[in-house]
């Protein structure tokens, strides 16, 4: 099996231009949110962390999505790519889901005056964390057991039930918490359009892009590592062979 | 099927009554927890009174994480779980077997937690249909996400530690509804508490059904 990128980098063309485009979108998407963009009349400057905190929160729910659907995948074909993208995308999603949190609470601060709010959107995304969190716990237990052809469906099962919980969660602590205050997105659309609305907009394809981006590379080191695994073993192989042919040789007439 | 789950039940029931773990330890970890939880709230019984729900199923839920363990550790000993994959049983059935047992010290605990919330955090027992309702649907469940995840963790060396992380987050609904559903019982009005006795009748079957499904395929993983 050979991949599209040399041994030992996991760039690629396709992916030095989808890095390009990240960085040019993140350079635009700060020039839009902190220079071009008005600020809130309600929230004022603390608005502008809103063009990271929204696409965060979604990217870190896509990321979710496709590790579930990676999951099942992986337990219907058992084909490495789907075992590695599982665990890329969980891993990349932690890290939006954590910024989600701290760009939520940082904006939380000016905005409500305290940093942690019992929102549904808060509290549901701390469990999220919590539950990939557990996820790759699991799946570091997996990866021990050996190669894809024998590794466990632990992880997998737990993979599988991702996003479902997440869901159920999700609508059963927003159902929670609706009987103290509305979603917090629904007190903030009717306010935003013009240069706000296009900065959100931008935000959200730009840290789609960047998501791609580290996506992909997390995806090959994931990929690489197996290859380390796997040549391991045949180097392993071929020095038994190598040694059974001499002791064959030394041994020659004896008992085998 | 439904013969195996009697006889895994019936089992996993026979060990808890002859060991004695969880009348020994889980009732009276499970009436700690309640005294901590007088301690660190301040005895003043407004605050334990008005918060009773939502403590009293937080206790539920470190109790079914031991009883969970427990569930597995058992057959962890002597090649239990190799005999159990080899007997021929229905996974299907051994899954539903093991969360009826779950399920049955649960109701046990609960018991004696609520005759501990009531002497010691002086609630006033209301709605009592809404009450045997909420705790039979969330018992449920917790016994079916329970026995699902319990198997992922079953023998691995941090089985421990790796089950409440896995498990405590996707029971977060269950605790939503139970306590929600339980103060709606206690002193609330009752037709609120309906609903939520419903979202927690649907996780339960859902995660029957997934259990009933899956269990086969995690069998053999462990």
């Amino acid at each position: 099996m050979t991949a599209p990128y040399a041994a030992g980098s996991t760039s690629s063309g396709t992916t030095r231009i989808l890095g390009w485009l990240s960085l040019a979108g993140l350079a635009l998407l700060l020039a839009y949110a902190l220079v071009w963009s008005p600020a809130d009349r309600a929230q004022r400057d603390a608005v502008r962390l809103m063009y990271v905190h929204v696409p965060s929160a979604i990217v870190a729910f896509t990321a979710c999505a496709i590790t579930t659907l990676a999951a099942a995948m992986w337990l219907r074909r058992r084909s490495e790519g789907w075992w590695v993208l599982g665990g890329a995308s969980a891993e990349v999603g932690l890290l939006f889901t954590a910024m989600t949190l701290l760009t939520g609470s940082i904006w939380g601060r000016p905005t409500w005056g305290t940093y942690w709010d019992w929102d549904p959107r808060i509290t549901s995304t701390s469990l999220l964390f919590v539950m990939l969190v557990g996820y790759l716990a699991l799946r570091r237990i997996d990866n021990e057991t050996g190669d894809a052809a024998q590794r466990g469906s632990r992880g997998a099962i737990v993979g599988l039930l991702l996003f479902p919980n997440v869901v159920v969660v999700h609508y059963s602590v927003d159902w929670w918490r609706s009987l103290h205050q509305t979603a917090t997105i629904t007190r903030l659309d009717p306010t935003i359009e013009g240069t706000m609305l296009f900065t959100l907009v931008l935000g959200i394809a730009v840290f789609g892009l960047v998501f791609a981006w580290l996506l992909v590379h997390r995806f090959r080191v994931g990929w690489l590592e197996e290859r380390i695994d796997h040549s391991g073993l045949d180097e392993a192989l071929v020095e038994r062979r190598a040694e059974a042919g001499v002791g064959a040789a030394v041994g020659d007439g004896g008992t085998v | 099927m439904l013969r195996d789950a009697a006889l895994i039940a019936g089992k996993d029931l026979r060990v808890e009554l002859r060991s004695q773990v969880t009348t020994q330890q889980v009732a009276p970890f499970a009436i700690l927890v309640l005294i901590l939880f007088g301690v660190a709230l301040d005895p003043d019984r407004g605050i334990l009174s008005r918060a009773s729900s939502g403590l009293f199923w937080v206790a539920v839920l470190f109790c079914a994480l031991l009883a969970i363990q427990r569930a597995f550790t058992i057959e962890a000993a002597d090649g239990g779980r190799d005999a159990l994959r080899l007997s021929g049983l229905d996974p299907a059935g051994i899954f539903l077997g093991k969360a009826g047992a779950i399920a049955v010290q649960l109701v046990a605990l609960e018991v004696v937690l609520a005759i501990g919330v009531v002497v010691m955090y002086g609630v006033e027992v209301t709605g009592v249909p809404l009450l045997v309702a909420t705790c039979g649907a969330a018992t449920a469940g917790l016994a079916a996400a329970g026995t699902l995840y319990g198997v992922l963790a079953a023998g691995l060396r941090v089985r421990e530690t790796l089950l409440p992380i896995l498990l405590l987050p996707v029971l977060a609904p269950v605790l939503i509804g139970a306590t929600k559903s339980f103060e709606a019982a206690l002193g609330g009005v009752a037709a609120d508490g309906w609903p939520w006795c419903g979202l927690l009748v649907a996780f339960a079957l859902a995660y029957l059904a997934i259990g009933t499904l899956a269990f086969g395929t995690l069998m053999e993983e462990t």
